[in-house]
């Protein structure tokens, strides 16, 4: 074990799976108090047939490419959504559940595709489906690590803005604040947190480390900032966990132990939680 | 000089117009009611004016210049329910939005807004609730500290949504005066309000309103009988010279 840990390539994972962890757990913050946590999950695998048909056009594993493909079906499938709750009697858990079944369905097809049709080195494409931290690559981490340091620090800049706009957005509107574009900023960080972490994650999962870690983490505080911050570290530990026990147990996927990790900490956090966990509450009700 | 002027003003909600042709000029520094029933259209009419939601027509002018140009001179007070009270903020944080428009973007509050923050809230007395989580603070408190962000706002103009519904005597006392230190100060004040038996004490100009505007001036002129009848229809009953009871009809 100490072997597998001390290998470079296993330190460098590490790394990643906890910048990637850090920072699912901030942006994820804002998402669930902006009560969108179900649409990320359908963004997340609305990227499946976007990495699906950048990989048949050209034909090799490009993460770049993957990143555009993926963005372009999961901000349509967001755009569908919307466009079925405004022009349809369908309401919105309906529309985001036939919108995520039909993109995931097409990623699927795509990917058989792929395996019966194409040639040349498709191995590892499967992979984004549970995540495998196994078959990243050097240069794979490295666009984890940077795209989550930028994800990250994207989320420090506007943290203020994010607050207002998702706390208050008339009164932020009525400011003068650009709403429109806080909450494209918002939606962007998500597309970007889910493409560079499907590899690891996976697009089945992924959203789990959004909503998993800010829940959490409320437990634990009324404050937004030490929110987020307490959600990018239970993010952290659980990518680290989750890379670790998938490395050990040959063939484990990583997401899957990832997302187990983060409902422990989730478990923890609702018995022990200083702020409405179960223990305390009925603790101090009793002391009252 | 009017502080707001408003012409042609049309809103439509799916091809239903929820406000038609509305106009009116409020002059700086006085106390506005906006009535009407349920459905007239008042807090819409708050929101267009402040460009929260589209309208299909009208021109808004703040010191006789566009709206947008004026953006900073306009402080907004929301109805209560219209958030998240379950927010992890304190109550401090929540007063020291106010500030944003003027801080900028992405730059951080400093000493000089916090202490704008806890003056605002000394003065609606909630200093002893800065830290409290809002969800923890009483309808009340919650409309105290709505008015303590307004107010570390520093605007010359404010809207207010229905401020006095599900307040305690304290809260009450607390926005007629603040409402009644901002006129003083030469600031304008237009409220959305439903109790028809406090127009008279609270407001010295009035805005009937039911979809268009049925009368606009000042109180003694306008919030007559006869205006009354034609804002509110058949569903008001009359008790006396000057007392009114809203009735629904069944």
């Amino acid at each position: 074990m100490f072997d597998l840990l001390s290998n470079a390539n296993t330190q460098w994972v590490l790394i990643g799976s906890i910048m990637l962890g850090f920072a699912s757990g901030v942006i994820g913050s804002f998402v669930l108090l902006k009560k969108q946590s179900l649409i990320s999950d359908a963004m997340a695998h609305a990227t499946l047939p976007g990495v699906g048909l950048m990989y048949i056009m050209f034909e090799y594993k490009s993460i770049p490419l993957f990143l555009i493909g993926a963005t372009m079906t999961a901000l349509l499938a967001t755009y569908s959504i919307q466009l079925i709750i405004k022009h349809s009697r369908i309401k919105t858990d309906a529309a985001i559940g036939s919108v995520l079944s039909v993109f995931f369905a097409l990623g699927i097809v795509f990917l058989t595709y792929i395996s019966k049709n194409t040639s040349g080195n498709h191995s590892g494409l499967d992979d984004f489906i549970f995540g495998q931290a196994a078959s990243l690559v050097a240069s794979d981490v490295r666009m984890i690590t940077i795209g989550s340091a930028i994800l990250i620090l994207l989320s420090a800049l506007f943290f203020k803005e994010f607050k207002i706009t998702i706390f208050d957005p008339l009164y932020a509107m009525g400011l003068g604040l650009p709403v429109r574009f806080l909450n494209m900023v918002l939606l962007g960080l998500v597309v970007g947190i889910v493409v560079i972490g499907i590899q690891m994650v996976g697009v089945v999962l992924i959203a789990a480390l959004l909503i998993t870690p800010p829940l959490s983490a409320r437990y634990w505080t009324d404050q937004l900032g030490y929110m987020t911050i307490l959600s990018g570290i239970f993010g952290a530990v659980s990518g680290v966990a989750g890379t670790v026990i998938s490395t050990i147990g040959e063939g484990l996927p990583t997401g899957p132990m990832i997302v187990l990790s983060t409902s422990v900490i989730f478990l923890f956090s609702l018995l022990l939680g200083s702020k409405k966990g179960l223990i305390p509450k009925v603790v101090s009700t009793h002391e009252l | 000089m009017n502080a707001l002027s408003v012409q042609n003003l049309t809103v439509t909600y799916d091809k239903t117009p929820v406000l038609q042709h509305v106009g009116f000029d409020i002059p700086k520094g006085s106390l506005t009611g906006i009535i009407g029933p349920n459905g007239a259209g008042k807090s819409t009419l708050i929101k267009a004016i402040l460009q929260l939601i589209p309208r299909t027509s009208g021109d808004i002018q703040v010191y006789g210049k566009p709206y947008h140009r004026k953006r900073r001179l306009i402080g907004y007070v929301p109805q209560r329910s219209e958030v998240d009270w379950d927010f992890p903020t304190s109550a401090l944080d929540v007063v020291l939005m106010g500030r944003y428009g003027h801080i900028g973007f992405i730059k951080r509050p400093g000493k000089k807004e916090i202490q704008m923050a806890q003056e605002a809230l000394r003065k609606v007395g909630m200093e002893d609730y800065q830290d409290r989580q809002i969800s923890q603070l009483s309808g009340g408190q919650q409309q105290r500290v709505f008015l303590a962000r307004a107010l570390a706002q520093d605007a010359r103009i404010y809207f207010m949504d229905e401020p006095f519904v599900g307040v305690d005597a304290a809260t009450e006392k607390a926005i007629i005066q603040l409402m009644q230190e901002w006129k003083d100060e030469g600031k304008t004040v237009l409220v959305v309000h439903h109790d028809l038996q406090t127009v008279e004490d609270y407001f010295d100009h009035v805005l009937l309103l039911n979809k268009s505007p049925v009368g606009c001036g000042p109180t003694q002129k306008v919030f007559t009988m006869e205006n009354l009848k034609q804002t509110y229809g058949g569903s008001l009953k009359f008790i006396g010279e000057h007392s009114v009871v809203l009735q629904e009809r069944v």
